[in-house]
């Protein structure tokens, strides 16, 4: 079966047929060559697919591409409008990843992240979850990232990265 | 991944009949764990129909003092939501507690009520597996099974239920709204899932074409002092081992009121009706909450690899009743 979608990455408008079976993240890699999203597991447990998905976090392979008609994308790439993004930026300079497969996911979430808690959205680590604001401290950092895994597990430069970006 | 037809509805009522008329139709709404399962082969739908804009994505209060809950409400929204983290923080620390931020962000409400267990061999196509194939056996008896149920159980499953959310859910007496071909229903929340008996592919008492509109929780006064607390493999993103949903009212030293689920040890989200009942009227004393575990946990059936569950449930329901107690000095 197939349908027809639009689809906007990055800022651009991309129309296309695809089979309903597709996921978004194989729409977008094979597709419409939008690499910077990554396929780990394929199974929604390592995030290397993360994208912003109508403004939110989500992961790309558990969507179907079909149930995303007119959906507005933010992948890795998209994040360096005049110049790097500062976590981009900060990744590099804390050495925030060995491989870099799981990095555009990575920093993608962690943008993701920080919108989050600046809407003072509390996590499982967080006092007191009544609470109006939310401190990102390397507790929360690292529970608020836990679904983007590392295999290199470079992690313990990615918390302080993200500590810099965060206000 | 089998070929399938994927359809929207302008309604609910449309939408209920497009399943309703497709055997092998499902409905659809945030996908994380049904794609997951298309991928896997474990489902295979002739029929997709997309519910995720259907029904409602608002948190309502009611005029009781309770909230009403749309289906498609995400559970990040709900989690975050001020009125849900005042007046019920065990829902609150339940669903972030599970799932990770990206799948938190698209999960539903009704889906998660709807998530299927991860018992390993459920998902490996390769195993027998009672729920996923009927009668072909249960291979976590005799195998892995760490993970597994140890109230409840029947000798052709000992699978767990996934959701933390639905733990809370079920300690508030939440009542389930839903739609189907013969009408609308309320069901409570604790009869939702079933034990497994001898049908374990049967998660729920849902019929074909029955969709969860909306979700009630009664008002409770006392779950503003109310916990939900998960043991777990891992610090983050792991299934429950053990989890516990409680509330505790304690005057003079009295428990006046209590509420206690259990999850990771059963089927369904466990409602401890005994620990609540041991408990009301009684000093408020670890001996007490204590006693009360272990009568709860008095028919626990385990096997060799999960016996650890026992104490462990006993002791995490003493524990966070204890730290219930403290905080409502």
């Amino acid at each position: 079966m197939d349908a027809e979608i639009m689809l906007r990455v990055d800022g651009t408008e991309h129309r296309l047929t695809v089979d309903t079976r597709t996921s978004l993240l194989d729409a977008l890699r094979e597709r419409l060559a939008i690499t910077s999203p990554k396929k780990g597991c394929d199974h929604g447990q390592c995030g290397a697919c993360t994208v912003l998905l109508d403004g939110r976090r989500a992961v790309s392979c558990l969507a179907l591409a079909v149930a995303h008609q007119n959906a507005d994308i933010v992948t890795a790439d998209g994040l360096a409008v005049d110049g790097l993004h500062p976590l981009q930026q900060a990744f590099i300079e804390h050495d925030a990843f060995q491989c870099g497969y799981c990095t555009p996911g990575q920093i993608v979430s962690a943008v993701g992240m920080l919108q989050e808690a600046a809407e003072g959205w509390p996590s499982v680590v967080t006092r007191d979850p009544s609470a109006d604001t939310v401190t990102l401290d390397d507790a929360e950092i690292r529970e608020r990232m836990s679904g983007n895994l590392c295999r290199c597990a470079a992690y313990v430069n990615m918390v302080p990265a993200i500590a810099e970006v965060a206000p | 991944m089998r070929p399938f037809r994927y359809e929207r509805a302008t309604d609910v009522s449309g939408a209920i009949a497009m399943v309703a008329a497709e055997p092998n139709g499902v409905f659809l709404a945030g996908g994380t764990n049904l794609v997951d399962h298309m991928r896997l082969g474990i489902a295979h739908p002739d029929l997709l129909v997309d519910v995720r804009r259907l029904t409602s994505d608002q948190i309502v209060e009611l005029p009781d003092g309770g909230v009403r809950i749309g289906a498609a409400v995400t559970n990040s929204d709900l989690a975050v939501n001020r009125t849900i983290r005042h007046r019920y923080p065990m829902l609150t620390e339940a669903i972030l507690s599970g799932a990770s931020g990206q799948l938190r962000n698209f999960a539903t409400t009704g889906g998660n009520l709807l998530q299927r267990t991860r018992c390993p061999y459920f998902q490996d196509l390769t195993t027998p597996c009672n729920k996923r194939e009927p009668g072909s056996g249960c291979s976590a008896l005799g195998g892995f099974n760490r993970d597994h149920a140890v109230l409840g159980v029947s000798e052709h499953c000992v699978a767990t239920h996934p959701s933390d959310m639905a733990v809370a859910l079920a300690a508030l007496d939440a009542v389930v709204h839903t739609e189907g071909p013969d009408g609308e229903r309320t069901i409570p929340l604790r009869e939702l899932h079933r034990l497994p008996g001898d049908t374990p592919e049967r998660d729920t008492v849902l019929a074909h074409g029955e969709l969860i509109t909306a979700i009630d929780i009664p008002a409770l006064g006392f779950a503003t002092n109310s916990h939900y607390r998960k043991v777990r493999d891992r610090a983050s993103y792991a299934f429950a081992l053990v989890s516990i949903a409680a509330a505790l009212q304690v005057d003079d030293g009295t428990v006046r009121d209590v509420r206690v689920a259990l999850g990771g040890v059963a089927h369904k989200p466990w409602r401890a009706t005994k620990v609540e009942e041991a408990l009301r009227g009684t000093p408020a004393t670890e001996d007490n909450f204590r006693a009360a575990a272990v009568v709860e946990l008095a028919d626990a059936r385990p096997l060799p690899g999960n016996a650890f569950k026992i104490p462990l449930a006993r002791n995490v329901i003493t524990r966070v009743l204890m730290d219930l107690a403290e905080e409502d000095r």
